[in-house]
């Protein structure tokens, strides 16, 4: 057993080396398909950072009535804080309100005017609500209506406005937006993916169509199906070893160069940082793709000259 | 040892290649099957090797039906059988001594085997100093030879000759011929397929002649006669 294994090994190489044409072209073609897969994995990193970003920009805020107890808005605020949907709260008072207002409109003399001329802040108190997916935002939107945490001691409601309404058509064109970005990221990933290992497939294949003359001698000769079909899959394996090895090693300068552009474009991600933080998985999911490609393809290619 | 049981062999296309073939060969012979193109001889030695199927009819070696053995046992089966053909089917890639010690390395030999086996048979055709040559850099007949030390290398009850001298010059035809002899006088039972009336007469040995598939001669010390 060993001294087979051994055997096919040694072959494997000798092969290897001695059709280098074979071989070259081989692990290049599979070198450009670990290449693409590479490539999909850092542009759905990208995209999702950058869906991230947006996502996080959108927030619901629920306006309290202006005599409402900071005490029991505190109260909404834990239970909200309780649901799984809630991915963070932030609580503006009153005065914090009229502060922020004030802030902002610091050029604008008229509204600081009307402001002034009112006596007293107008402004009401707030909870910022971010949620974990933006479809969440309706079901937050219905627990500040309905629940007893947003009800004052008389049973009235506390709450005097959630603005989800002003903010669904945004929220919902939003998901849909990023929905079909996903999707078609999806789609055109599977594509290029099963593109590219149908001509691995179809490569390799080539490669040991040329050997399918020396696959009968060895039958002849009396040489068993898996020691035929050994070295062929071992030289499968060797191509997506150093084609992986090589898309790896390319990727390298390739996310640096890439960073800098890719921070400004896709928002606080950077194509090198994501890389090195990342190139356990990402070397694994190359490797491990790369020698199932190489020894899948040539196991069935030879299988194809062993029938009887 | 080898018996064709009433074999006939048809292909798709309803051509019949073999018709109702029964003979038998025993240990140590040296038999000569001559016909012409398309008589059948290549397609007997097909049977013989399980390559292909018999339609109906059955062939036996030692006793056992060789069209019912299972993958792993074909593999020793033909482990026992040598081969040699008219174009050689040399491994390209490999150097003479390499094409013989995979012959080895496929019967599961050791390494200490391979290295001392290897070097007999090229001795015993001939041909120990082309040992590491390719063979697009052997002649013909040097390729042939190579041929025949792979096949007699795990030292086969059989070897079976399909036209070795087809492609070959009269001096190399008689040198593998010469070699074929030898081997048989050691005791291997040899079956060798032939247009070559030359080969036959200087033979006198065992001669089948077929025709459209038929066995229509078979003498025991035979000549060429068609």
């Amino acid at each position: 057993m060993f001294l087979s294994f051994r055997r096919i090994v040694k072959t494997g190489f000798i092969n290897f080396w001695r059709n280098g044409f074979v071989s070259i072209s081989s692990v290049v073609v599979m070198t450009i398909t670990l290449f693409v897969i590479g490539s999909l994995i850092f542009l759905d990193a990208m995209l999702d950072a950058s869906l991230g970003l947006l996502r996080d920009k959108v927030d619901v805020n629920a306006y309290f009535v202006i005599d409402a107890p900071e005490e029991s808005i505190q109260n909404v605020k834990q239970a909200l804080e309780g649901l799984p949907e809630v991915a963070a709260v932030m609580f503006t008072s009153r005065e914090e309100a009229y502060e922020q207002f004030k802030e902002r409109h610091k050029e604008d003399q008229i509204e600081l005017q009307a402001l002034n001329e009112l006596g007293e802040n107008p402004l009401l108190a707030s909870l910022s609500i971010k949620a974990k997916d933006p479809s969440y935002y309706e079901r937050i939107d219905t627990f500040l209506q309905s629940d007893q945490s947003t009800l004052s001691s008389e049973g009235s409601s506390l709450v005097y406005n959630v603005n989800f309404n002003d903010n669904k058509a945004a929220i919902e064109k939003l998901q849909q937006v990023i929905g079909g970005i996903e999707l078609f990221g999806l789609v055109v990933s599977i594509a290029l993916i099963t593109v590219s290992i149908v001509i691995v497939f179809n490569t390799i294949r080539m490669a040991i169509y040329i050997s399918r003359e020396e696959i009968a001698v060895m039958r002849l000769v009396g040489a068993s199906d898996a020691y035929i079909r050994g070295p062929f899959v071992f030289e499968g394996i060797m191509y997506g070893v150093i084609a992986a090895l090589l898309t790896l090693v390319s990727f390298y300068p390739l996310a640096l160069w890439l960073g800098p552009a890719t921070q400004d474009f896709f928002g606080n991600i950077n194509l090198f940082t994501y890389y090195t933080a990342h190139f356990g998985p990402i070397f694994l999911i190359i490797m491990l793709t790369g020698v199932l490609l190489g020894a899948i393809s040539s196991f069935l290619a030879v299988k194809k000259y062993l029938r009887t | 040892m080898i018996y064709f049981d009433n074999v006939s062999k048809y292909y798709a296309d309803k051509s019949i290649a073999l018709r109702e073939i029964t003979l038998s060969i025993a240990p140590g012979e040296f038999v000569s099957v001559v016909g012409h193109s398309g008589a059948g001889k290549t397609t007997l030695l097909k049977l013989l090797l399980a390559e292909e199927r018999p339609t109906e009819g059955a062939v036996y070696f030692q006793s056992t039906d060789v069209h019912r053995l299972k993958r792993t046992h074909l593999t020793r089966y033909r482990q026992k059988m040598g081969t040699v053909f008219q174009d050689f089917r040399l491994l390209p890639n490999r150097t003479a001594y390499e094409n013989i010690a995979f012959a080895m390395e496929a019967a599961g030999r050791v390494d200490e085997e391979i290295a001392s086996d290897v070097p007999y048979v090229l001795d015993l055709v001939d041909l120990r100093e082309k040992m590491w040559n390719f063979p697009n850099e052997l002649s013909g007949g040097e390729r042939q030879r190579v041929a025949i030390a792979r096949a007699i290398v795990n030292q086969p009850d059989v070897i079976i000759a399909d036209e070795p001298t087809g492609n070959l010059d009269p001096i190399n035809t008689y040198e593998i011929v010469q070699i074929l002899k030898k081997i048989n006088d050691l005791g291997t039972t040899v079956i060798l397929t032939t247009h070559n009336k030359g080969v036959i007469d200087s033979l006198g040995r065992r001669v089948i002649t077929m025709d459209s598939g038929k066995v229509v001669r078979d003498d025991a010390s035979g000549r060429y006669v068609l």
